[in-house]
């Protein structure tokens, strides 16, 4: 293995680490816009994390060991997804050794350590949280893998790395079916990571609470640690959407010139300016839909990325 | 260049997107939402057929498109939202039962469409042969949505929707039918909506809503 794979491989989870919070702020920032409110400066994120930092961590009486170690792995598994998506380059080490079935796995551990911290107290609002997560979880996960099976039916891999590869090496005309999985994915997204059609990022009524009910006995760095994961999933999630359906400009198999890299960090931060105010626009248009509507959302997206499938195979004989 | 070998990808792309606004129709609860759809429908079938058109040089698919412009993107739209103003029903919502199963029917329908044209699309001499399978899963699904629907409107739009569908799969086969018929059904379907538009008020009148379930039961008097 190359020294400079490994440079690449450190490069980019540092890079994800760092903007991750960025993107929050930036989608936080578009939606102020198009709400007619003053906008929060850029790093109001980067400040949040590090008045967390400085605080003195309160826990419960009743927290066991898994309360205080979750913050952890949710950071972990997240910073592990981010090193294993190719948002940069193809040729990394860690991008090679994990396809995307093991990603969403990653994902799910994370999700039943939260709901279990979640619950862990024995606060009612924890536990609703937890369940309501758990809801949420297991009707997004097969939607996701469905959509992970059409771009893997195009490019006859699971490895999101060689569907990049694949898709500079043949470029091809926009395929039929993928307009289905890129609405069934964006459709996910917003739900898994607890925006506005499913979860408002924003609320301050618990009731209504998905996301934020789990979190509502962390404190300090926990909190801090944890905010900073949910910043990094939402991250991965836009960067598994552009390995999937926006492969432009990401470094491939054998480019290992520095200009390379730096035309695919360019190209990242412009395809995530550009997302960012795209799901921004999306969640300035829609409603929260109550949680009873939430199996029915899900269940559209299923069927849309099961449609990308069947319109791939009548149309998409190349 | 052959125009073929850039068109066909788009044609399909567009027939894609016409499968998917049947689905977003059939999971729509508003009335004025579903006449935006319908709107969206057309003017995808405006953009195929000018594709068609040129495609295969036939000039009198332009006609087609353009009065494909004219009433399902303008008038029938501009004529639906008049009449749902005048009926009072800009804000109607129906209770549909259990939309999930819906979509799933939808599928269900959408794989027997793609089973049922395969052997026909092979047939066809047609560059458009393969989307024919769409078009005739966008006639089930109108169908589908004309059969769970209640309110007289909706039913009318799947209607429509359904009559698309048809126009879709006649460019798609056999690159349209003749311009006779084609200004015959065009004509149809205007009249239809004018008819049908009576028909709101008269079923309203009678039963204070547009809600057909009430003309299933017989009533005496």
């Amino acid at each position: 293995m190359r020294a400079i794979t490994i440079v690449r491989q450190f490069g980019e989870v540092a890079l994800a680490i760092a903007i991750a919070p960025l993107f929050a702020g930036w989608i936080a920032q578009c939606r102020a816009w198009l709400q007619n409110r003053s906008a929060p400066p850029l790093r109001q994120p980067y400040r949040m994390l590090r008045k967390l930092f400085l605080k003195d961590a309160a826990l419960a009486a009743t927290a066991s060991p898994l309360f205080r170690l979750t913050p952890y792995v949710l950071f972990g598994t997240m910073v592990l997804a981010a090193a294993i998506i190719p948002s940069l380059a193809t040729d990394l080490p860690f991008a090679r050794a994990a396809d995307a079935i093991a990603l969403i796995g990653l994902f799910a551990t994370a999700r039943v350590f939260l709901s279990l911290a979640a619950m862990d107290i024995g606060t009612a609002f924890g536990s609703m949280g937890a369940r309501r997560e758990m809801m949420v979880g297991f009707l997004a996960e097969p939607a996701l893998l469905m959509v992970l099976f059409n771009a893997f039916l195009l490019s006859g891999s699971t490895a999101l790395p060689s569907l990049v590869d694949n898709y500079s090496a043949h470029p091809s005309f926009i395929d039929p079916s993928v307009i289905f999985a890129a609405v069934a994915f964006v459709m996910v997204l917003l739900a898994e990571n607890a925006r506005i059609p499913i979860d408002n990022p924003a609320t301050h009524l618990e009731l209504t609470m998905i996301h934020e009910a789990m979190l509502l006995e962390y404190s300090a760095r926990h909190l801090a640690l944890v905010e900073w994961a949910s910043n990094l999933k939402l991250f991965n999630y836009a960067c598994i959407g552009f390995a999937l359906f926006l492969p432009w400009g990401i470094a491939t198999h054998g480019a290992d010139g520095g200009g390379a890299m730096l035309i695919a960090i360019a190209a990242l931060l412009v395809k995530l300016i550009a997302a960012g105010a795209a799901l921004a626009l999306i969640e300035s248009l829609s409603a929260k839909v109550r949680i009873f509507r939430a199996p029915e959302y899900l269940a559209m997206a299923f069927l849309l990325a099961v449609l990308g499938l069947l319109v791939h195979l009548l149309l998409g004989v190349r | 260049m052959h125009p073929n070998s850039f068109t066909l990808p788009v044609l399909n792309l567009l027939a894609a997107c016409l499968l998917l606004i049947s689905f977003a129709m059939l999971s729509r609860r508003r009335t004025q939402r579903l006449i935006t759809l319908f709107a969206w429908q057309g003017s995808i079938l405006f953009l195929s057929t000018c594709l068609v058109a040129y495609s295969s040089g036939l000039k009198e698919l332009y006609y087609s498109a353009a009065l494909t412009l004219l009433l399902k993107v303008i008038a029938l739209p501009l004529i639906l939202h008049r009449l749902i103003n005048r009926l009072g029903a800009e804000w109607d919502s129906e209770t549909v039962f259990n939309i999930p199963l819906t979509m799933l029917a939808g599928l269900v329908l959408v794989i027997f469409a793609f089973g049922l044209a395969q052997p026909i699309s092979m047939m066809a001499t047609t560059i458009t042969r393969n989307t024919l399978g769409i078009a005739l899963a966008v006639i089930l699904l109108s169908f589908l949505m004309m059969i769970t629907r209640r309110k007289a409107v909706t039913q009318v739009i799947g209607f429509l929707a359904m009559e698309n569908g048809l126009f879709f799969a006649a460019t798609s086969a056999t690159y349209g039918m003749p311009m006779v018929i084609e200004l015959g059904i065009a004509l149809d379907v205007l009249v239809g909506v004018f008819i049908l538009g009576l028909f709101f008020f008269q079923i309203r009148e009678q039963f204070e809503s547009l809600d057909l379930r009430n003309m299933e039961n017989l009533r005496e008097d």
